[in-house]
């Protein structure tokens, strides 16, 4: 189970970790905040919940998700063994299912009909709507209008689950945006709905409880690495945009001493250039949605634009329990680039025939580059979060596969033939 | 209530207005006192000021000057469409403070107490300390935080203190009363209530909670309580007159100077001071 208090050594179970996190909300949502951190806390302690939580996680998501070797991949990365933690094989297509199948049972506990939550690339908004059509809760889904536009089938995806997707054209338009107009909806509803949000950032309880519904990632992965390998790895490396697959794998982790943790972060076209999702390598102290973390912002406070050619890494702030992980040395954090990313993305496609989601290929990236540092010795644990069925689009552009006009030209054609001779045709 | 029995501050200009004692003349008016939000740079940093002081010429008793910010979760779209263009026009926190310093040296009838309201991630930037050394300095007479809780001001409470400032901190209809408590005691000037659950903007009709609201915060201990959230009438700011001490109306004031300049939010002022000035009892 995945909702026990197991990090004690750290003592992180919110508020703070060290001097991060906190509530920076408005006050209105103080009482809901305390309600959630109180039914949370009950149902942690509740074998009941966890029992139902348990059930769903291995006959709705499949758990435990697989642990696959990748030997032709691995020949790239200086000969050191390399293991995926497929969470891309989970229902839905990514780990956001753990956490949303969580909450959603929570919501139910509190007696809440309707859920909200943000969404970047479209992976957690999916997995909402799809919890939501399980429980029979009403589900609305804010989204950037930049993003809706370049997810539209992710956007498809959830109205087809009956979730509502309401496109947020202030601000940036993009996933910052999407999680401010989230927290609107919350303080005006907040008697009947609740919101899932996708990450381990934003207020107290929300970092320590959907790390704790993640946890099971790690737990599963590190008994895997045990008996396959027959000791633990030496790195444990996942990409960080919020954080939430990245502390889910982590966390099993943290006691053990000798095991490297690796946090990957989008660094677009390069932290130098400033035009970057790199909140730890490249942010400072700051308060962005409701907690105090390392964000990306000017002199005067103001949230920057953050840059990345992965939707699901695009985000100026990081989860408060990373911005102490990184503080404390028990983590590293290493920036990613756009170009990287994507070179890590072709390899696994060409080499183990399996097509990562973008945000996982910065996780790739970084075993790649540390498993060279390790030699033929070392073995790295990497998470792959998320499947890249939705990226496809956008990688075939990157790696000239197709031209936007031949993209544009044979949508164009499959939009205006009857559907009797499209069906099928698409995925 | 811990405020302090003085209503003023000393700067070294001299005696620093606080809204306190607005409020306080205002209710020896017999009447509730009308506060103001309009963003700092909107429409511009000069034609903020001089609308601003129109306004107080027209009736404004308080001044609540909006430092612009990137992620206004609290705000509705008005307000929020408001702070992007005082941003886009490069509003820095320099240019704030500099408006409160015209503002609060403003010719008497054009003068009146001037709160900042700012969200938390630009004061924490800034460092809390300094921006009330600057802020005090400036003339401003305090801080209104809607997204800073009590119990997670220690840095602020010791800077306002330490000069002097004002600080007011939201109640919402969902506060429990041990909260209501804990806020109205962090307060100092005055405590706003936010009439509804949800974020700025004109309604309709005022939250039905606000006056309870009003009056359970009172119980806890608050000695004058402003609401806020959805005034945008005579008629509303009259009805809310009947039960709080100030009148606070944002949304309305920035629509009217959006749309028709300084002489449509004179005019709005004017209706909304007749308001304030005849509460429905």
């Amino acid at each position: 189970m995945t909702a026990q208090p197991v990090f004690e050594r750290f003592g992180a179970r919110g508020p703070y970790f060290g001097e991060f996190g906190g509530r920076f909300v408005p006050e209105a949502l103080i009482a809901a905040l305390d309600e959630l951190d109180a039914e949370y806390t009950r149902a942690a302690a509740d074998p009941a919940f966890a029992a139902e939580l348990e059930r769903l996680q291995r006959e709705y998501t499949g758990r435990p998700s697989i642990l696959t070797e990748v030997p032709r991949f691995a020949e790239h990365a200086g000969g050191a063994r390399v293991l995926l933690k497929r969470e891309d094989l989970n229902h839905t297509g990514s780990h956001k299912i753990n956490n949303v199948l969580g909450q959603a049972l929570l919501t139910k506990r509190m007696g809440k009909t309707r859920v909200i939550a943000e969404t970047g690339a479209g992976q957690h908004g999916v997995a909402t709507a799809t919890a939501a059509a399980l429980m029979g809760l009403e589900c609305v889904v804010y989204m950037g209008k930049v993003d809706t536009e370049r997810q539209a089938l992710n956007v498809a995806r959830m109205r087809l689950l009956g979730a509502e997707v309401v496109p947020v054209s202030t601000g940036t338009a993009t996933l910052k945006d999407a999680l401010n107009e989230a927290f609107r909806d919350w303080v005006a509803h907040v008697d009947d709905t609740h919101y899932v949000l996708g990450t381990v950032a934003g207020p107290h309880p929300f970092p320590a409880m959907v790390r704790d519904f993640h946890r099971t990632i790690g737990v599963e992965a590190r008994a895997q690495v045990l008996d396959r390998v027959g000791r633990l790895p030496d790195v444990v490396a996942a990409c960080v945009g919020g954080g939430s697959n990245a502390i889910g794998i982590f966390h099993a982790f943290i006691e053990d001493e000798g095991v490297r943790l690796l946090g990957l972060e989008a660094a677009g076209d390069g932290v130098e250039t400033g035009r970057h999702a790199a909140s730890i390598t490249g942010g400072v102290s700051g308060v962005l949605h409701g907690a105090r973390s390392l964000v990306l912002q000017d002199d005067d406070g103001q949230t920057l634009d953050s840059h990345s050619i992965s939707a699901g890494l695009d985000y100026p702030g990081v989860g408060p329990e990373h911005a102490f992980l990184a503080s404390t040395g028990r983590a590293e954090y290493r920036p990613v680039t756009d170009a990287e990313a994507m070179e890590a993305f072709g390899l696994l496609c060409r080499t183990e025939g399996i097509i990562p989601a973008i945000e996982s290929a910065h996780a790739l990236a970084g075993a790649l580059r540390v498993g060279r540092e390790l030699g033929p010795d070392g073995v790295v644990l990497v998470n792959l979060s998320g499947r890249g069925d939705k990226d496809v689009d956008t990688a075939a552009r990157w790696f000239g596969l197709v031209s936007d006009a031949d993209l544009v030209a044979s949508e164009a054609e499959r939009v205006s033939a009857p559907v009797s001779e499209t069906e099928g045709s698409g995925w | 209530m811990s405020a302090p029995t003085s209503t003023t501050g000393s700067t070294p200009s001299g005696t620093r207005l606080t809204s306190a004692s607005a409020v306080d003349a205002a209710r020896a008016e017999g009447r509730a006192a009308l506060v103001g939000y309009v963003p700092a740079g909107f429409p511009d940093q000069r034609g903020c000021v001089d609308a601003l002081r129109a306004s107080v010429a027209a009736g404004l008793d308080v001044i609540e000057l909006g430092l612009p910010y990137s992620d206004p979760v609290m705000d509705g779209p008005v307000i929020q469409a408001a702070a992007e263009t005082a941003l886009r026009g490069g509003t820095r926190i320099r240019h704030v403070l500099e408006s409160v310093e015209r503002l609060a040296s403003a010719p008497e009838g054009e003068r009146a107490p001037v709160l900042v309201m700012s969200y938390w991630a630009p004061v924490l930037r800034y460092g809390p300390a300094a921006f009330a050394r600057d802020l005090a300095s400036a003339g401003g007479a305090g801080l209104i935080t809607p997204d800073l809780v009590p119990d997670e001001a220690g840095e602020w409470m010791a800077a306002s203190d330490e000069h002097g400032l004002e600080r007011v901190f939201l109640v919402a209809p969902s506060s429990t009363p041990a909260r209501l408590a804990s806020t109205a005691a962090a307060c100092r000037g005055w405590t706003y209530a936010a009439s509804t659950m949800g974020v700025t903007g004109t309604r309709s009709s005022v939250g039905s909670a606000a006056a309870g609201l009003v009056e359970a915060t009172r119980a806890a201990g608050a000695e004058r309580v402003c609401v806020g959230l959805g005034v945008s009438t005579a008629a509303q700011a009259s009805e809310v007159a009947g039960y709080a001490d100030g009148v606070i109306v944002g949304s309305a004031l920035v629509r009217a100077l959006s749309e028709g300049g300084t002489a449509a939010l004179e005019a709005v002022v004017r209706d909304l001071a007749a308001g304030v000035a005849s509460p429905s009892r």
